[in-house]
């Protein structure tokens, strides 16, 4: 049987084992019933040009299961930033391990979705904020008709997080192929501020599949940093779902950092909903093998006087595959808005291929926009200048890599995510640091 | 220490160098001048390794050893160092860590540990006094946006780390006013000993006031036509290229 079918007909199971009150009923229902008329994008939809679902859609995965795999803190700890005091929320296998996580309701939420979605106490921001911006698709339907767990985070009004918060998704090798549907909620509040890392991590080498949806909203002066780490092993596919509103004079951005996976693809969203926005969209990509990352942004700028940042780069050896198709639209009430979209590519391996796209509709016409796409090889006059100091070619490729990898790195605001990030971008290009950039 | 002998070499095809005979001893510092494209630039890439020169015949010998099928890493180690007419500009490495990398890359070629940080710390900081070169400078991504003079300055900064056998310094002098041109030909003046030896190749006699050279070669179109010592550089001086040129034909 097909994924899609095997799907829509485990859902009547998957409704008797929910609780029948549960105000999300008539939403799943309706989801599962645009998910049977949308189906999984392909190839002849435009968004989906360079990417082909079909190699990870064949595996026969497991949308329940079955229990919990007993996992020792010391078994994950290398995939925590654990050097400084966070508040942890930690999945395996899509159900919320309280041993390893650390959750709070002290003026803010860092907690559960199935908490949130069952406790009437959240039903006001549940009815304000689920599956508000996640517009209908495929993907995103599949998604709202299955999840019932993921993160739930609510900061309260004028209140600044003490520590970041981290969002982990284990996969473990109990079934041998899995389905994974987390659920996360992001509502900042006026004035407050928070940060965010999340990881998804597969500890197994079954097929692994993430159809993550994710909603953030920023109100009046809100600052939220998120920071997407995405180093998964090769038998490990994400297909990530943001979605982002901003209200008035706040301040979002999202580093994404995409280093390993057989598939990943990044649906980021912004909306600006607001005047004198701030979004900012960072990305490094290193990958290797056949591995294939596609970066599919949207900024749509709605309201005048905001602005929008998107810098993207990206490394890609052997016969990887790299999509960018980052699109910009303008209203036409959107005035005096400054946009700034860069993607920058090596290629390392003749059989490396990068697809970028810029896409901007713009409707207003006193606006500054600027796109600037590069792909090349590294310089051979700079090899030439580092190796004629006694440094071997191969050693001045990666560090020549790594420089230009590493300056996006700047705006990382927690410097222990900026120390585990440098690291890893040295060992993905075998540069041996015996230095801090 | 150096020996060349019938060096020729082409790019693209394109004969630049048309049989070169040039010997360096220790302790030695030898001017290379010539008029424009006449090939001094392409001398010291050919001697430094760069990819783009083909040697179509002859040799040189470096120390005893064949540098023709040496990387350019390998000639490094070796002892020759070469400072570019135009550095290159690397975003994102700093001039610090960009040092501290081919220190220690050199140390490995030799079968050395890696430079402990402070000792590492106590050179960069003695060596850039002696050029006075601001400590801030020294965190700045390497020669991104560096005036002229500043560039050439980091280039013998390079030069005092690495203690190089023989320095080809290309046009370190264009681009210098005259207070960082002392600075920098004090600097290469520091460094000399008897064991090493300096190549200067310059198209002005100006640099050669600083650094007191022990022979001066004019080059001209791929061949020394005239060597001489230093007074030969003031002769240049006051009668152009053109003289030495006709006595080529």
């Amino acid at each position: 049987m097909e994924l899609k079918d095997k799907l829509i007909s485990s859902f009547l199971a998957f409704e008797e084992g929910l609780d029948p009150d549960s105000n999300l009923d008539s939403l799943r229902n309706e989801a599962i019933k645009d998910f049977e008329n949308l189906g999984f994008p392909n190839k002849k939809d435009e968004n989906w040009k360079y990417t082909s679902l079909n190699s990870v859609l064949k595996h026969d995965y497991s949308v329940f299961p079955k229990k919990e795999d007993a996992i020792e803190y010391r078994d994950i700890k290398k995939y925590l930033i654990h050097d400084i005091d966070t508040y942890d929320l930690v999945f395996i296998d899509g159900i919320f391990s309280s041993h390893l996580s650390q959750t709070t309701h002290d003026n803010i939420d860092v907690c559960l979705m199935s908490s949130a979605l069952n406790k009437d106490k959240y039903r006001p921001v549940i009815d304000n904020y689920y599956n508000k911006i996640a517009p209908k698709s495929g993907l995103n339907s599949l998604n709202t008709a299955f999840a019932r767990e993921g993160a739930y985070i609510h900061i309260h009004k004028n209140k600044l997080t003490d520590k970041p918060i981290q969002i982990i998704n284990f996969a473990t090798g109990n079934e041998s192929s899995l389905l994974l549907q987390p659920r996360n909620l992001v509502v900042v509040d006026e004035n407050s501020h928070v940060q965010i890392i999340e990881r998804h991590q597969s500890l197994t080498d079954h097929p692994v599949l993430t159809n993550s949806v994710t909603e953030i909203f920023a109100d009046r002066r809100a600052i939220v940093d998120y920071y997407k780490i995405q180093n998964d092993n090769s038998a490990a596919s994400l297909i990530d779902n943001t979605y982002i509103e901003q209200k008035d004079e706040s301040n979002v951005s999202v580093h994404t950092f995409s280093f390993g996976g057989k598939l990943t693809r990044n649906n980021l969203n912004f909306y600006q909903k607001g005047e004198r926005i701030d979004s900012t969209m960072k990305g490094v990509t290193i990958i290797e093998d056949k591995q294939h990352v596609d970066h599919n942004t949207l900024v749509h700028h709605i309201q005048p006087n905001c602005e929008s940042h998107q810098d993207y780069k990206g490394i890609f050896g052997d016969s990887s595959t790299g999509v960018f198709n980052g699109k910009v639209v303008v209203e036409k009430e959107a005035q005096k808005i400054n946009a700034y979209q860069s993607n920058n590519n090596i290629l390392a391996d003749d059989k490396a291929t990068i697809n970028s796209k810029p896409q901007l509709e713009i409707f207003a016409d006193d606006v500054k926009c600027s796109h600037g796409c590069t792909i090349g090889q590294l310089d051979e006059e700079a090899l030439f200048y580092l190796q004629s100091r006694g440094i071997p070619r191969k050693e001045a490729r990666g560090l020549m890599m790594y420089a230009f990898a590493n300056n996006v790195l700047e705006s990382v605001k927690i410097p222990e995510v900026k120390k585990r990030i440098n690291k890893l971008i040295a060992s993905k290009l075998e540069v041996d640091l015996g230095f801090n950039l | 220490m150096l020996k060349i002998k019938n060096l020729h070499a082409s790019i693209e095809g394109k004969e630049i160098l048309k049989g070169i005979n040039l010997e360096i001893n220790p302790g030695e510092v030898h001017a290379i001048m010539g008029p424009n494209g006449s090939g001094k630039s392409t001398l010291s890439s050919v001697i430094a390794g760069r990819e783009e020169y083909e040697m179509t015949d002859g040799e040189i010998i470096f120390e005893g050893e064949d540098l023709n099928d040496m990387d350019p890493e390998v000639r490094a180690h070796k002892g020759v160092f070469l400072s570019f007419q135009y550095p290159v500009e690397i975003p994102g490495v700093s001039v610090t860590n960009f040092i501290k990398t081919a220190i220690n890359a050199n140390r490995k070629a030799h079968g050395k540990e890696d430079m402990p940080a402070n000792e590492m710390l106590k050179v960069i900081r003695e060596k850039s006094e002696m050029l006075e070169i601001d400590r801030k400078f020294l965190s700045r991504s390497l020669n991104e946006g560096f005036s002229g003079g500043e560039k050439k300055r980091n280039e013998i900064f390079q030069m005092a780390m690495l203690e190089p056998k023989l320095s080809i310094l290309d046009e370190t002098d264009s681009g210098l006013d005259i207070d960082a041109l002392k600075i920098v030909a004090n600097g290469v003046n520091k460094l000399r000993t008897e064991n090493n030896a300096v190549m200067l190749i310059t198209h002005y006699q100006r640099l050669l006031n600083y650094i007191v050279p022990d022979f001066v070669h004019v080059l001209v179109d791929g061949k020394i036509v005239k060597s001489g010592g230093k007074e030969l550089a003031h002769e240049l001086e006051e009668r152009g290229y053109d003289w030495v040129k006709e006595g080529a034909v």
